[in-house]
């Protein structure tokens, strides 16, 4: 029982660390595109800029939760995924120097240079974070020891690859949608064409997504057993409809909120489908690293799940308050303060 | 080269380049808190633009901590598997808690903090950064009570073939981890000191900001003075716990082979370990040794030939180490002395101030040593008597660490300059015009 509510929320944390730094990561992306001018390139950067760091946050707990509730799967992931995880470390390292650093120094080629390292630095993490999902959905060739075989390139399956493409989408349309809500004018008007361009596309490649996981995967099986399960697809689903009409109607806060949404539930999805498997082998079921043979022990998933039960919901509060209390639209007195990236 | 000769020197430069970022942002962060609350309080201009001064090279030396720590979570998992899922139970947990009571929250009010000079209310601004350095030097209970866990595993039981929680009280109120907390703090507090009289001295010795560098001088003075004391004194206790819960590395530190009562301690010492014995030994002080260690002249003190060898941390890194952590932590308390003694005639005393300026770099190295001290005198444990450091590292390929280890070095050495160009700018700079 234990057990599962850790499943959950690990799942859950994953989730929302997808949920809040996504919008970071998407409007990183977003820069060649969106960016004509230095100052839509600052408004982009500030607009995440009192937040990154505390969205970065989750995937830092996210770690963590799995190395104290699950310390077999995050030993497992962390060396079997050994180059990807790198690449995600340096990626995330060069996003955030490149957020602080790029208002330093008074000069076109610096700021260049840090342009493309924010690009980088978000559109990478978005891609390896997708294809390490995807593949972790599909099996891991995972040994009996829960050793890695193979080569890392296995990873850059087409379903891989596929949900590579997902995750930075899903990131750019959700940091078109956070743009939208935190800049006015020329800028704005483009946030939002891209996010109703997006529409369409993220469309297309759920549904590919969708069609390849049942193929690729076995995270149906759980549905099948339990039917009424399914009704964790109303989410994504209703999520990913109702987003078209809202970014109609141009309520980019609850836009915002479908996409956030849509990505959570398209995660929870997924990671309901592994259940018990946290990290399912692909070369036997019996080598699957699972809550029964990854879990820590009964006292430490209790000390755990009281610490998360008190401080998440704080933790929540906080951010929540960090994010009202900058949600304005920026401002040029904004841009020209101490501080401002 | 193996995996775990590699993993073992990425482990090091990773976290040695980490900690070069860690006591700043401990100490200038309360550095920094204190002074926005004298300007709110007081309303004095000097105290904001203090604030904002120093607040700007703290944000940027925070930034670059935030983002190399990130490698330490990742690299438990990357290259130390074995050792992850042998005490995740404990070790694990006290990082999860360390994320979600501190980091959180240090990440979060930063954030406000930056960008909110605005849009917050003054108290509310301040209100922020004290948030910040509480809950940074929150953060540090945690980590140096995971980072004891290996020192001296305590509150664990072995069962299914790992270190499981026995009892989560004794985890935290392992001795070893306090002892090391307060060490660290205040050796963290003692560099954030020097660091403000260092870049003071500067602006003093070209005799300009003179009033606004005297004024941060001697906060940084008086936050110095206090704690490089208290580091050295402490950190005499925190010796003798190692020489009781670590024997073999109170040897190693020492360079003492054979075990003896009454154990001299020579001021000038040569280690040569391939011979199991000293080539040098100078100045000897009779029962010096004993007498720091155990507190009496005639309590013998282990040498390192009482294990055998494969069970010896390496002696002469551990033992230089040591010394220069020693020779440092010596030092910054008579320097502390000196500035306080000129402290209303700085201007006047630029050999004091050359002096400080160019002292910037010695807590950093007295810190990077004092880790060295505990890591590397640790082995050949990973878990001091309960896993082996050979048997932690993760199933992966040569050619992956490799990779990785080249990669991180030139990253690294990269944000290195730049951190350093970019704290050198600011720094020179000066704060802005009132």
């Amino acid at each position: 029982m234990l057990e599962t509510i850790w499943f959950l929320l690990w799942g859950v944390l994953w989730a929302i660390y997808f949920m809040l730094d996504g919008y970071d990561l998407g409007i990183g992306t977003l820069v060649p595109f969106l960016g004509k001018t230095d100052r839509d390139r600052r408004v982009m950067f500030n607009s995440m800029g009192p937040f990154w760091d505390g969205n970065e946050v989750w995937l830092i707990t996210a770690g963590g939760v799995t190395f104290a509730a699950f310390p077999k799967a995050y030993a497992v992931m962390f060396s079997g995924l050994y180059i990807p995880l790198m690449l995600l470390l340096f990626a995330l390292i060069i996003r955030g120097v490149s957020l602080e650093f790029r208002h330093q120094v008074d000069s076109p080629a610096w700021r260049r240079v840090w342009d493309w390292g924010a690009t980088i630095g978000s559109f990478l993490p978005a891609l390896i974070l997708g294809v390490a999902f995807s593949n972790i959905f599909m099996g891991l060739p995972l040994d009996e020891n829960g050793v890695f075989q193979g080569s890392f390139l296995l990873l850059f399956n087409p379903y891989g690859l596929v949900g590579g493409v997902l995750f930075v989408l899903l990131f750019a349309m959700h940091g078109a949608l956070w743009l939208s809500i935190k800049s006015d004018g020329d800028l704005q008007q483009r946030a939002a064409a891209t996010a109703r361009r997006l529409w369409p596309v993220l469309v297309g490649v759920i549904g590919v997504f969708v069609v390849l996981t049942v193929f690729y995967t076995n995270l149906l099986a759980n549905y099948l057993q339990n039917p009424l399960m399914l009704v964790l697809l109303a989410v994504p689903v209703l999520a990913l409809v109702l987003l078209r009409q809202q970014i109609g109607r141009e309520d980019w806060w609850f836009a915002w909120g479908l996409s956030a949404a849509l990505i959570g539930g398209l995660t929870l999805f997924g990671v309901v489908g592994l259940y018990p498997a946290l990290l399912p082998s692909s070369i036997s079921p019996e080598y699957s690293i699972t809550i029964a043979n990854a879990a820590s022990s009964t006292l430490t998933l209790s000390i755990m799940l009281g610490v998360t039960l008190v401080f998440i919901p704080i933790v929540a509060g906080y951010q929540f308050w960090l994010h009202k209390t900058f949600a304005h639209k920026i401002t040029d007195k904004e841009l020209n303060q101490d501080g401002a990236y | 080269m193996d995996v775990l000769m590699l993993s073992r020197l990425q482990f090091a430069m990773a976290t040695m380049f980490h900690f070069i970022f860690v006591p700043l942002t401990l100490g200038l962060s309360i550095l920094v808190a204190i002074m926005e609350t004298k300007y709110v309080r007081t309303g004095d201009e000097m105290y904001k633009r203090m604030t904002k001064f120093w607040g700007k090279l703290f944000v940027i030396n925070f930034v670059l901590g935030v983002v190399t720590g990130i490698t330490l979570e990742f690299q438990f998992g990357t290259n130390w598997s074995r050792y992850s899922e042998f005490v995740g139970d404990i070790f694990g947990s006290l990082l999860a808690i360390e994320a979600t009571t501190s980091f959180f929250l240090e990440s979060t009010f930063l954030g406000a903090w930056i960008f909110g000079w605005t849009i917050l209310t003054p108290k509310m601004h301040a209100a922020c950064i004290w948030i910040v350095a509480i809950a940074s030097n929150l953060s540090a209970v945690w980590i140096l009570l995971a980072n004891a866990f290996m020192q001296n595993p305590v509150g664990y039981v072995i069962r299914n073939g790992r270190a499981e929680l026995d009892n989560f009280f004794t985890v935290l109120t392992n001795p070893f981890g306090w002892q090391q907390y307060v060490h660290t703090l205040s050796g963290a507090f003692t560099l954030a000191g020097f660091f403000i009289m260092g870049v003071s001295a500067y602006h003093l010795l070209k005799k300009q900001h003179v009033e606004f560098f005297t004024r941060s001088f001697k906060m940084g003075m008086y936050f110095a003075m206090i704690f490089s004391v208290l580091v050295a004194l402490q950190g005499h206790h925190h010796a003798q716990e190692v020489g009781r819960i670590q024997p073999a590395k109170l040897a190693a530190m020492e360079s003492l082979w054979e075990t003896q009562e009454n154990a001299p301690m020579y001021l000038l010492v040569v280690p040569d370990e391939k011979n199991e014995r000293n080539a040098i030994e100078l100045f000897g002080i009779p029962g010096g040794l004993s007498f720091l260690a155990h507190g009496s002249f005639d309590t013998p003190v282990q040498g390192l030939k009482d294990w055998p060898e494969e069970d010896r941390p390496p002696v002469l890194l551990t033992f230089l180490s040591f010394r220069v952590m020693v020779g440092i932590g010596t030092l910054l308390p008579i320097l502390c002395i000196w500035a306080f003694l000129r402290r209303n005639k700085l201007t006047e005393t630029p050999k004091l101030l050359r002096v400080l300026l160019y002292a910037i770099p010695l807590p950093y190295i007295a810190i990077e040593a004092g880790w060295v001290v505990a890591e590397v005198g640790r082995q050949p444990w990973i878990v001091y008597g309960l896993m082996r450091t050979a048997d932690a590292v993760s199933p992966i390929v040569t050619s992956q660490v490799a990779f990785s280890l080249v990669s991180l070095t030139l990253l690294y050495a990269l944000l290195g300059a730049l951190d350093i160009y970019l704290l050198y700018k600011f720094a020179k700079k000066g704060p802005a015009e009132a």
